[in-house]
């Protein structure tokens, strides 16, 4: 928010980012502030350590996939584009968002992109389908250390059960969104930014 | 079921001892009073020498003297029969859920009063004024204040001080005019109380009472919105209880009031509720200040936060300013600066101590209470007290209902009609209000009346209201959500959605709200931090929770064979693997899901939001589950730290670059392949425990690459060490400590099958263990692991 932080981002780039996740430039602003803040290796970078020094993170059963998140396949380091790219899932879908026509590229905080994201969170090998292997990993991380295997094992077999309708034991994308259809998905995935 | 009966029965026998042990030591002080050495006989000095035969005093074997210990003596005895009252309900744990602890002590109380009046004994004055409100309050208001959740409480400000304040206001003067109204018809016979009286009484039983409500609500699972409105109410109350308590026994000396009293009250309010702040930032302050100084004398360290908060209440008592207020701001201010500048042991006895005060004067107080019931004069008067009752719980009921109509555009969050009810069904009354009363002057002349009639508010709240809320709000919960029976797959992700969100928000930094905590956080890093902490260090509170955490888990990794957290529920073998493709599917009955959704609710790690800020009032805070997610997530760096340092060494391998090579150098393709496939195995059982990160998965080749090249060419992780030691990634301390760790563990030559194949051991980091004891646990410690590991692989 300090003046350090506006020099570093040039006006275009803000603007770059505007049209891309819709953020406001204040938003725009404070998170690149809060992205210095992170970045201790002052190379226009984070690395995973960054995200990791984050001590809510550490405590989140579910910090490393959120990370993973932000990185693109195979890299290491995420700029602030692909931080911001990331973090647009997040943000509420506003109302006159809501009757606009799909256009060609679907804006990055839509239901179904955020549904996308929380997909990605489970398949990590990006198949495009979470089988039951990847459901039990990201159920064991959510539930305590008292459950069995067995428990678990039926619980994530019940999963399946509910969403899989081709019969191949893994959910793919589109069972995913059929199961949350009711979810209020967009409420559920969106923070407040603040501005 | 027999043994804790058994045990019930002693314990009752035991309480029942105590009373009449009591009984006794009371009366015998009477004896021992009356039983002085008889005086010389100066006034028969005339009379002949024949004194009645001398009596030499002998050694005096054994003596009593009851008198000089009698107050200590009687105050445990309290103290011990209370406590004992409290262990016995928790033998029989059901009945802590069905009736709220405090009904329960006023029972207790109410049998031994009962049994101290057929003996005609006198309870001790604990009610009384002194008493009370010197040594029986500030222990519960310190509790309350330094285990507050303040997040949620400084968020939801405007709504805890609008009910607070408004809220009081509105009740006391609405229970003060409608009894006033009632006093006028003469059937009812209280024609002489005056309004000014009225209005006193009123702003004596208006104000609430938290503590049995919290109880009940924490167990429903009432959100945190309702939790920390009813939880700050009734802390803040008090200032308004203060203002209208004193301004009203003014007036009621004054046969007329004018309106300039009223303006005087209002500034008097505000004196009194800024006086309480400042009093209680001023200590808060200066205590905070003080701990930097006290690295030297850890001993005494908990005395100062003791003292101090102590301070700030007598001193607002001074000035009759809101005390309750001074000592919960005093412990807010202090608590942030002061955990951080103490050690860690001097911060649990902080928090033992003052949970074991202010359990032990609540249990009193409610005890007494029941005590003092049965002893004291009541003077009854039927229209009187039933309307009292009543108006008590309609204006309430209105009070709540108004004001949340008005305070809910302003709240992101509204409150629904079952909060609404939640709030103003749990407006119990407590011992506050029957404290105020016994200080009520003497020049009224209804006191009893009064007395009586609080007494009575007070019993029929916590009895019935405390009983009944919770069949009324688990009926209202179970029929508002049904639980569909499809929904396990909802209920799974909507929780991996929240974590989710709470993990971004955390993440962006998006603590605060608002302008002012921003402002407010600069300013602490930047002046308040720099002052009042001994080492500025600016590390979060859960760093170093964290860092304790890795030396606890490796000391309990030493005692617990087969208690490896990190490991041993994640691996999925490949034969289960294979199981799985063909199984049929499973058919689940409706009771399996049932029972699925009875282990997910109840073992589903909670958002962090709702999973620091809940306390209950009985309990310490609880972060297990913090330290369970923790540890695991430590041991999963861990592993990932071990599998990354594996990708590096064999990448900047002498003998080549690895990415590629199919054959290994030395081998033959067919054993490669062969090697290969057997860690495939491995890998499978690698990839599914370091399920963390796409680390594992983009470099599963490299795995196994590592795998079979840590097995035939372990010397080669001598050459390495260079690029170990010269890697300076700054790393966060838990990663350093763990690279550490599996560097120590240098056997190079481990049989093959173990997946680690560790360097020699790095020069020890600057980090806060002791060396020793890291290399205690460097063998052990990892071979602990990677056997549990191994044998766990179940391949």
């Amino acid at each position: 928010m300090g003046s350090r932080a506006s020099t570093l981002l040039r006006e275009e780039e803000i603007e770059e980012i505007k049209k891309e996740t819709g953020f406001s430039h204040s938003q725009i602003t404070r998170l690149y502030s809060r992205f210095t803040s992170l970045d201790k290796g002052e190379n226009g970078t984070l690395s995973r350590e960054d995200f990791q020094r984050i001590p809510e993170l550490a405590i989140n059963p579910l910090g490393d996939r959120i990370i993973n998140a932000f990185f693109p396949e195979g890299e290491d380091q995420v700029n602030f584009r692909g931080f911001m790219r990331t973090l647009a899932h997040f943000r509420p879908i506003e109302d006159n968002e809501k009757n606009k026509d799909h256009t060609a590229s679907e804006p990055l905080n839509s239901r179904t992109n955020k549904l996308l994201f929380a997909f990605r969170l489970y398949d990590l090998d990006r198949d495009d389908k979470i089988s039951r292997d990847e459901l039990l990993q990201v159920l064991r991380m959510m539930v305590g250390v008292n459950i069995s295997d067995e428990q678990l094992g039926s619980i994530a077999d019940r999963t399946i059960q509910e969403a899989d309708t081709n019969g191949d034991n893994c959910i793919s994308f589109n069972e995913f969104i059929k199961v949350l259809e009711k979810v209020d998905v967009e409420q559920k995935m969106s923070i407040r930014f603040l501005h | 079921m027999a043994t804790s009966v058994l045990s019930a029965a002693a314990s009752g026998a035991s309480c029942l001892l105590l009373v009449l042990l009591l009984c006794c030591s009371a009366g015998q002080c009477g004896l021992q009073k009356s039983n002085p050495t008889p005086p010389p006989l100066h006034n028969d000095i005339n009379k002949p020498q024949t004194y009645p035969e001398e009596q030499r005093d002998s050694l005096p074997v054994f003596t009593m003297d009851y008198p000089r210990i009698q107050i200590p003596f009687e105050v445990t005895l309290w103290v011990l029969l209370a406590s004992f009252a409290k262990i016995g309900f928790h033998i029989y744990q059901k009945i802590t859920i069905w009736i709220p602890e405090p009904c329960l002590l006023i029972a207790i109380g109410l049998i031994v009063g009962g049994i101290m009046h057929a003996v005609k004994e006198e309870p001790p004055a604990v009610l009384s004024s002194t008493a009370f409100f010197l040594y029986m309050l500030p222990p519960i208001a310190l509790d309350s204040g330094y285990f507050m959740p303040t997040r949620p409480f400084f968020e939801n400000m405007g709504t805890v001080l609008w009910f607070a304040v408004v809220g009081t206001l509105w009740n006391s003067i609405g229970i003060g005019l409608s009894l006033f109204a009632i006093c006028q018809f003469e059937v009812f016979g209280v024609q002489d109380i005056n309004l000014q009286e009225n209005l006193l009484f009123a702003s004596i039983i208006a104000a609430v009472d938290p503590v049995a409500v919290l109880n009940v609500f924490e167990d429903l699972g009432v959100n945190e919105q309702i939790y920390i409105v009813i939880f700050g109410e009734g802390l803040f109350n008090d200032v308004v209880n203060v203002v209208l308590y004193n301004m009203f026994a003014f007036l009621s000396q004054m046969p007329v009031v004018e309106s300039s009293d009223v303006f005087l009250g209002v500034a008097r309010f505000f004196v009194v509720g800024i006086g309480g702040l400042f009093f209680g930032l001023l200590f808060g302050f200066v205590a905070a200040f003080t701990t930097r100084f006290t690295h030297n004398v850890r001993q005494i360290e908990p005395l100062f936060i003791f003292m101090y908060s102590y301070m700030a209440y007598l001193v607002a008592e001074l000035f009759t300013i809101s005390s309750v207020l001074a000592i919960i701001t005093c412990a807010i201010t202090m608590k942030y600066y002061v955990e951080e500048n103490v050690s860690q042991r001097s911060c649990t006895t902080i928090r033992h101590v003052i949970k074991l005060m202010a359990t032990i004067s609540e249990t009193l107080i409610f005890f007494f209470l029941g005590v003092v019931t049965i002893t004291t004069d009541h003077e009854w008067n039927w229209a009187y007290i039933l309307f009292t009752l009543v108006f008590a719980f309609v204006w309430r009921g209105m009070g709540i209902l108004v004001l949340t109509q008005i305070i809910n555009p302003f709240r992101t969050i509204h409150f629904t009609f079952k909060d609404q009810f939640g709030l103003a069904y749990g407006g119990l009354r407590g011992a506050i209000c029957f404290a105020l009363v016994f200080t009520l002057p003497d020049t009224i002349n209804r006191k009893k009346l009064f007395v009586t009639a609080s007494i009575a508010i007070i019993i029929f709240t916590v009895f019935l209201q405390g009983i009944s809320i919770r069949p009324i709000v688990e009926y209202m919960n179970i029929r508002r959500t049904n639980k569909d029976p499809n929904t396990i797959a909802v209920e799974i992700h909507t929780r991996m959605m929240e974590h989710v969100v709470s993990g971004i928000e955390d993440l962006c930094g998006q603590w605060s709200r608002h302008y002012w905590k921003d402002k407010f956080k600069k300013f602490n890093d930047r002046i308040l931090r720099r002052v009042l902490l001994r080492d500025n260090k600016a590390e979060h509170c859960i760093v170093s929770l964290y860092k304790k955490l890795e030396l606890q888990h490796a000391i309990e990794l030493m005692d617990t064979p087969m208690g490896d957290l990190s490991a041993a529920p994640s691996i999925i073998s490949l034969d289960d693997e294979r199981k799985e493709a063909t199984r049929s599917m499973k058919t689940f009955l409706a009771a399996d899901v049932r029972k699925m959704h009875e282990i997910l609710s109840k073992n589903m790690y909670k958002i962090r939001h709702k999973r620091l800020a809940y306390t209950n009032k009985y309990r310490l805070p609880d972060n297990s589950q913090t330290r369970e997610i923790m540890i695991r997530h430590h041991a999963r760096i861990q592993r990932n730290r071990r599998a990354e340092s594996f990708r590096e060494r064999s990448q900047s391998n002498i003998l080549g670059s690895q990415k590629d090579f199919s054959l290994q150098p030395g081998g033959d393709p067919a054993s490669a392949f062969a090697l290969r496939r057997r860690s495939h195995v491995k890998d499978k059982v690698v990839s599914a425990r370091s399920s963390s990160s796409s680390l594992v998965p983009m470099r599963r080749l490299n795995i196994i690459k590592e795998l079979s090249s840590a097995v035939e060419l372990p010397s080669s992780s001598g050459v390495n060490l260079l690029d170990e030691r010269g890697r300076t990634a700054p790393v966060p301390a838990p990663r350093r400590h763990s690279t550490n760790r599996s560097d120590e563990d240098g056997d190079p030559g481990d049989h093959p099958g173990e997946e680690l194949v560790q360097p020699p051991q790095l020069p020890p980091p600057q980090a806060w263990v002791p060396d020793s004891r890291e290399n205690e646990l460097g063998n052990p410690l990892l071979r602990h692991q990677s056997q549990g590991s191994g044998g766990s692989g179940r391949s």
